[in-house]
């Protein structure tokens, strides 16, 4: 292969791939960054909505796009319910952070079983997939999937919304807020609340557009939602757990070092090579790439 | 974290059971074990291969009044518990059917790592074990260890030897060159097949252009096909899981690898890949595959009808016709008699769907390793000992 093509193949593949990954972890990251909550059970959210998807294109033959008008507000509605029924009193009762971190973390874990059984039982354990967009788009002479395209413009679409909402309307503000230190947002008056409640329904909300998205190029099982839960922990740690900017980065970061040691050194080793750098981070900066020291 | 297991016992027999008059001659039901992973990476396979097999045949059973047996009639209740894809659950499952449950017999575990997991308990408590979802080369020393461990699926190497052969025709043929790309995912099946493959690919006179693995689980595969595709192939094989075999197969049809003979293991014989490429699965080479008859076109519909599973074209007919075998040797003991059943098995010859079953070595004799997407079936194009293979065709595309 010709250097330059090698790069190039590098850069978009490894862009598409990040885009990938920011629909994985944005919402997670809202979870964790604004509401506090340490959710293992966003993978199964992101795989519902999948299931969704694909139960509403091979229904209607209507483009998965159209689903997001359903699943979208679903989802929404759904991690509300989960947070102000189920993790509410978690937080109530929480003398500190770290109480909450292990509570959380353990009764999400079991909620992960429930959504597991749930999807089990409506769906059943079978592969499911479906064809959408699957054909090549050219750029540059080089083939890449159309519906992985799509996938990376809706991402990069939900990126920049999330980016502009928190950053210049007064509803982000709260939400950086409470991010940054709750019971301080606490004093001048934000309902730290309704704010944790809102963030933790937006990244499901999030999270499930991503499941909707990712569905129109991956196989999914009842069981594959660990999977995405994990990597959204790694990338959303690796970015610096207060801030949407680091997850973002930390995505593209991941998905070019990945495509990088795939088309360079071997594709055997984009899993070393993923937690080779989630180590380095780890080890150069604690805190993540956004993170602030405490 | 808790224990979670799921216990199912069949509605039909709460039913019957249930009602005040019970006919004369209508003993317990039989319990049969039943495990494998209901969750866990291995459960997407496990529920189109391994669970709706026995929910069909208990069903079978119980609509026609159960087993004929020596002390009357008796019909049949499943008790399924979830390994949750780990070795260790799947032991603590199979001891749990043995001593606490006192099941009358246990189906084996689905997966060979599982299988040889569990095969210590097995003998320890007498039962059959009449492995299906399980290939592995050592066979032979297992059955010599375990009287009571049968294998009907076949050893990796057949699965390999197979396919390679299939290819060395077509380059024998002059219908393709002797360029052949092969990749594998780095998991155990993966793996065995790979290091089986190499070799056999040289003494076929292959050149083997590209050759690479990828993690379990990697869905993101355009670097694997697009350096497959640089490397300019005739043929293209991949040692592939479920999902990886998706993703390969959509990323192939993206850049447009057209190799005239495209291949990949586990799942190419799933109705959910058929389901998924429509016209482009044609011709598409992949693990298992089968003859068209009435009878499994039957199958396949009842098996839909019982389970709403859609059935794959390489495990479900195999299992379902092992449970003929499994039956008629218990209705031959004419009890649950344990190593009574074990002996029948070893004492003859079997009618079943796919055909005589014969597992005298504790290993079946024949079986289908390679098969091809032509039109709405998975046809067996070669195997071990079969006849009535259908000829390979070439891809011409991915349209």
């Amino acid at each position: 292969m010709q250097p330059g093509a090698a790069v190039m193949d590098i850069l978009i593949i490894g862009l598409l791939l990040g885009g990938t990954y920011a629909l994985m972890a944005m919402g997670l990251q809202l979870q964790y960054g604004v509401a506090r909550i340490m959710n293992l059970a966003n993978g199964e959210i992101l795989v519902a909505a999948a299931f969704g998807t694909f139960w509403f294109f091979t229904a209607t033959k209507v483009s998965p796009f159209v689903s997001l008008i359903g699943i979208v507000p679903l989802a929404f509605a759904l991690n509300w319910a989960v947070y102000r029924v189920l993790i509410l009193p978690l937080v109530r009762r929480a003398k500190n952070q770290g109480q909450l971190d292990v509570d959380s973390i353990l009764a999400t874990f079991g909620i992960s079983f429930i959504f597991i059984g749930i999807l089990l039982h409506v769906f059943g354990g079978d592969y499911l997939s479906y064809s959408y967009l699957a054909r090549p788009y050219v750029i540059f002479g080089e083939n890449y999937g159309l519906n992985r395209i799509a996938a990376f413009l809706g991402s990069a679409a939900i990126c920049i919304g999330l980016y502009v909402w928190l950053h210049r309307t007064r509803a982000g503000l709260t939400l950086r807020a409470v991010a940054v230190n709750p019971s301080a947002a606490g004093l001048v008056s934000i309902d730290v609340e309704r704010v944790s409640a809102l963030a933790f329904a937006l990244g499901g909300a999030v999270t499930a557009a991503g499941g909707t998205l990712l569905s129109m190029f991956l196989t999914f099982d009842a069981s594959l939602g660990v999977l995405f839960t994990l990597k959204a922990l790694v990338i959303v740690i690796m970015g610096g757990v207060s801030e949407i900017r680091g997850a973002i980065i930390a995505s593209f970061i991941l998905g070019l070092a990945e495509t990088a040691v795939a088309i360079l050194v071997d594709p055997g080793l984009t899993l070393a090579a993923a937690y080779v750098l989630f180590l380095a981070i780890l080890l150069l900066r604690p805190e993540g790439l956004f993170g602030r020291r405490v | 974290m808790d224990r979670r297991t799921f216990v199912k016992g069949t509605a039909v027999i709460a039913g019957v059971s249930s009602l005040p008059r019970v006919s004369f001659g209508q003993a317990a039901p039989a319990k049969i074990g039943v495990v494998g992973p209901k969750t866990g990476p291995l459960a997407g396979g496990a529920a189109v291969t391994h669970f709706p097999n026995f929910k069909l045949w208990a069903k079978e059973i119980n609509d026609r009044g159960g087993l004929k047996l020596k002390g009357g009639q008796r019909k049949i209740e499943l008790i399924e518990y979830d390994d949750r894809t780990q070795p260790g659950e799947c032991i603590k499952a199979v001891e749990r059917l043995a001593t606490v449950d006192k099941a009358d017999f246990i189906m084996a575990p689905y997966a060979t790592g599982f299988n040889l997991a569990a095969a210590p308990i097995f003998d320890k408590y007498k039962y059959p074990q009449v492995a299906q979802a399980a290939v592995t080369d050592k066979m032979d020393e297992l059955t010599k260890k375990y009287s009571g461990l049968f294998f009907v699926q076949g050893s990796t190497s057949a699965y390999a030897t197979t396919a390679i052969n299939v290819l060395k025709k077509l380059k024998d043929e002059g219908k393709i060159g002797n360029k052949v790309a092969v990749v594998n995912v780095a998991d155990t099946f993966g793996i065995e097949l790979a290091n089986a493959g190499r070799p056999l690919f040289k003494t076929a006179g292959f050149d083997i252009v590209y050759d690479t693995s990828y993690p379990l689980g990697t869905q993101d595969l355009a670097p694997v096909i697009k350096a497959a595709k640089a490397a300019n192939p005739d043929a293209f094989v991949a040692w592939s899981y479920p999902p990886d075999t998706f993703g390969l197969a959509e990323q192939a049809k993206i850049e447009g690898l057209n190799v005239k003979a495209y291949y990949s293991a586990v799942a190419t014989a799933f109705p959910a890949f058929k389901a998924k490429f429509g016209a482009a699965a044609e011709n598409v080479l992949g693990a298992g595959g089968v003859k068209d008859t009435p009878e499994l076109r039957k199958f396949y519909k009842d098996l839909k009808d019982a389970t709403n599973v859609d059935g794959d074209y390489w495990g479900n007919p195999v299992y379902y016709s092992m449970l003929q075998m499994i039956e008629q040797a218990i209705v031959d003991v004419g009890s649950f008699d344990l190593p009574a059943i074990t002996k029948q098995l070893k004492a003859k010859t079997y009618k079943t769907l796919i055909g005589d079953m014969d597992v005298r070595t504790q290993k079946l004799t024949w079986l289908w390793t390679v098969g091809q997407w032509q039109g709405d079936l998975f046809h067996g194009v070669a195997g071990v000992g079969v006849s009535g293979a259908k000829p390979v065709q070439l891809k011409t595309g991915w349209a």
